[in-house]
């Protein structure tokens, strides 16, 4: 028995209207890295918040230590040596790190002390980070690893780290690995959850794998490809996007030394980009968040107007044009915010349609909306991009992510752009859906229109874009062909781990 | 004396006329740093002032009397946080409601004591200090509200930036979501900042009508606990600074009633409205230069929280 940490059996919690987690059972020994895997929805954030005490479950029971283990809030969690590293960063951004890091303790000591600690222990692991900054100030990689001192202050046995890595670059991904396999080879268990197969391939020792909230198979990663624990997740055949027979036309979309005031108060400046864009081609633009992506789809949609001469289409100068003209000119832009940027939550996919599609698109009439066309138009989104949905008449807020994210992307590429921008298209969309929203990308292309896709997705840039460049403080690498580019070049493209230098104390 | 003004006489009134606006503003700051917006501080201070009224003069105690108006405020207040945190009402409305709610419920209460006086409030006595010239009736001379005040606001900065109850409270504040999972108790905390900012406004309410007036009027509030919201607003949510803006209001009020007595020939409905415009002018001025892009705002500030799931 003492070589089993965590035992979980039989653990349900049903939601009205759905089971999140129906007769969920696995274990974990001490040191072992497990992953949990699963589409959107297959009920993992419901566990983990279970074994975090954030949800009470209705059936089943757990057993830490060989002792019975029912944590009625976090804090019992934490004092049962269970943290926790979440996917959307729990921080406080007006308060210092060790501000923050004091906030997830039970007894913290002295700032004083604790601010010795903390660097103590973040260059132990290789985590460098200054306890006085303000957390709003740091990149994306250190406030995870304020989140992560945070945990290991606490000398846990058990780590849970829901989705790490969605925000970091290639080198701080290697570190974090790094910073996980020494803590298990402590005999820290670390419970890792990831869409990233390849990933965990890599990094973890056991697997359970979780579909509409039931166990459906548990396995050794290592031994399966990540084609198959993709199969085991959705459930069936995985298709695989296909790229071939694509044929790059005449140059049609230009950019020249663009430049961009930042758009907010911490906000980067675009800086003297260039690149040109064939049709049928996809441009790949990776890069963390924050690094410009916003500012370069706003210029490139028009929603932010640059100077004349630095944006063209078939040679026409449309620097000026707002987005409904660029629209007319066939000019598409997706943005990354689904609720409230890309789709308006409280109206209808109907209505949602008519929004962008109505300049392409016959959807109005002498001013008044044509609600049967736009109708049919929504209908057909939903039909060819699988949009789970009752119906056209539905809220777009009501709609998962993935789904909304397919309806949007659905609406620009059904308007037959010549240049379609999109940024994050996959951004929390679950592994069947993110790869038919590439499929329809590719198709697009394959048509003869020029794409770009903004990402932060490295995988996924390499899997569909002809041409990679990097987006790094608002300037933009060469772009460069992604047959035979290593992600260690790309890595160094990106600007290295991104803040080491700062962050060294 | 400079142009008929006493200028020891000046500073002197300014800290009493200070002390109620100081008051509220710094337990608005209290809640609003825990994230909940309540506009119901000028309901808060008139019902307060009433309350304390009624409370020293049955008892012939202003102490009790204070008490009194400080119960009442935080009373009142409760309702709020009851209104706003359990029953998730929209806090600008519910806010805007409590001060129409209190300006009322102290009108109605008040009917008897018009025209009465309060036991009067102690001077504290420091001796031969208050006998220093300039010094002494400058800063010896006062009730011990104002000395009160002055420590509440003191407790208040410390207790904010030291005091791990004070690290919650912001981190509540800023952003409830991560301190919930964290595992705090959001509701009860703004709960807690809610009845202490009520308490201070009653207690500002109550200096009103037992010291500053010293009667009973209704309405006699009129617009201090606005005022209070403005500074702390362009205060930056910093209780340092928010004793700089309530001073400056202070000052300027007691400067234009000097005004009016030496008889300057400037409409007195000018000289009346100055302390409000002055302050909030100087104010905007002065967050606009000091602020440097960062917002000072408790990011939470204003909206609901619901513990789903």
């Amino acid at each position: 028995m003492s070589e089993t940490l965590l035992r979980i059996e039989g653990l349900t919690k049903a939601y009205p209207g759905v089971v999140a987690n129906d007769g969920v059972g696995f274990q974990i020994r001490p040191g072992e890295v497990h992953a949990l895997l699963g589409e959107n929805g297959a009920g993992k954030s419901t566990l983990v918040k279970m074994i975090y005490g954030l949800v009470k479950p209705d059936a089943g029971t757990m057993q830490f230590q060989g002792a019975p283990y029912t944590p009625p809030e976090p804090r019992a969690a934490r004092a049962a040596g269970v943290a926790m590293v979440f996917q959307h960063f729990s921080l406080f951004e007006a308060l210092s790190v060790a501000e923050n890091v004091a906030l997830g303790m039970e007894n913290p000591p002295s700032m004083r002390t604790l601010s010795a600690r903390i660097r103590d222990i973040s260059s132990a692991y290789g985590l460098p980070l200054d306890p006085t900054r303000t957390v709003g100030d740091l990149s994306a990689g250190e406030r995870q690893r304020v989140e992560i001192i945070r945990c290991l202050l606490q000398d846990p046995k058990l780590l849970i780290m829901d989705e790490p890595t969605s925000v970091l670059t290639p080198q701080e991904v290697e570190i974090l690995f790094g910073t996980l396999r020494k803590l298990a080879a402590e005999g820290t268990a670390i419970l890792y959850i990831s869409h990233k197969l390849e990933e965990i391939r890599a990094l973890c020792d056991g697997a359970t794998i979780l579909r509409g909230g039931k166990v459906v198979a548990s396995c050794t990663p290592r031994e399966k490809s990540a084609r198959e624990l993709a199969e085991l997740m959705v459930g069936g055949e995985f298709a695989a996007t296909d790229r071939a027979g694509r044929k790059t036309g005449a140059k049609i979309f230009e950019v020249t030394h663009l430049n961009l005031a930042p758009m907010s108060a911490f906000g980067p400046a675009l800086k003297d980009l260039s690149f040109k864009l064939a049709a049928g081609e996809v441009l790949g633009i990776g890069g963390v968040a924050g690094n410009g992506q916003e500012e370069l789809i706003a210029t490139l949609s028009g929603e932010r107007p640059s100077a004349a001469g630095t944006v063209s289409l078939h040679g026409q100068d449309i620097s000026d044009l707002g987005p409904n003209d660029r629209r007319r000119l066939g000019l598409l832009a997706a943005p990354e915010e689904r609720l409230g940027h890309a789709a308006v939550p409280n109206l209808s996919l109907t209505e949602n349609a008519i929004l962008t599609g109505t300049v392409r698109r016959p959807l109005t009439r002498n001013g008044f909306l044509n609600m049967g066309a736009a109708k049919r138009f929504a209908e057909e989104i939903i039909a060819g991009f699988d949009v789970r949905t009752p119906g056209p008449q539905v809220a777009a807020r009501a709609l998962s992510g993935g789904n909304l994210q397919k309806f949007v992307i659905g609406r620009e590429v059904l308007q037959a752009p010549e240049v379609l921008v999109v940024n994050q298209p996959t951004w929390g969309v679950d592994a069947a859906a993110a790869a038919a929203i590439r499929q329809s990308l590719l198709d697009l292309a394959a048509k003869g229109a020029a794409v770009i896709v903004i990402s932060q997705d490295l995988d996924e840039l390499m899997e569909i874009s002809d041409r990679f460049c990097a987006l790094n403080e608002g300037r933009l690498s060469a772009p460069r062909p992604t047959e035979g580019l290593s992600m260690e070049e790309i890595g160094l493209m990106l600007g290295g781990a991104h803040g080491m230098q700062e962050a060294a104390v | 004396m400079i142009g008929g003004i006493d200028i020891v006489t000046l500073i002197a009134a300014l800290m009493a006329a200070s002390t109620p606006v100081l008051l509220a503003a710094t337990g608005e700051l209290v809640a609003e740093k825990s994230g909940v917006l309540n506009l119901g501080v000028e309901g808060m201070m008139i019902l307060g002032a009433v309350a304390g009224f009624a409370t020293a003069v049955t008892t012939g105690s202003p102490v009790l009397g204070f008490l009194g108006g400080a119960v009442a405020g935080a009373l009142l207040a409760s309702l709020f946080a009851v209104l706003t945190q359990l029953l998730l009402s929209n806090q600008t409305a519910t806010g805007l409601a409590l001060t129409l709610f209190g300006l009322g419920l102290s009108a109605l209460f008040g009917k008897g004591f018009e025209g009465i006086r309060p036991p009067p409030t102690t001077k504290l006595d420091f001796g031969p200090l208050s006998e220093i010239p300039v010094l002494g009736p400058i800063l010896f001379h006062h009730d011990w509200m104002v000395y009160l005040s002055l420590v509440l606001v003191a407790a208040t900065w410390a207790f904010l930036k030291y005091a791990r109850a004070g690290l919650i409270l912001r981190a509540v504040g800023e952003n409830h979501d991560a301190a919930h999972a964290l595992g705090y108790r959001v509701i009860a905390v703004r709960f807690a900042a809610l009845a202490f900012g009520g308490a201070l406004a009653g207690l500002g309410g109550a200096y009103l009508s037992l010291v500053r007036v010293p009667q009973w009027t209704e309405g006699m509030t009129a617009g201090a606990g606005w005022i209070a919201l403005a500074i702390v607003v362009f205060a930056s949510w910093k209780p340092e600074r928010v004793l700089v803006g309530a001073y400056l209001f202070g000052g300027i009020t007691a400067l234009q009633l000097q005004l009016q007595a030496a008889g300057y020939a400037i409409p007195v409905h000018l000289l009346s409205m100055a302390p409000y415009v002055i302050t909030v002018l100087v104010l905007v001025i002065l967050s606009a230069t000091h602020r440097h892009g960062a917002p000072a705002a408790p990011a939470a500030l204003g909206r609901s929280f619901h513990a789903s799931s």
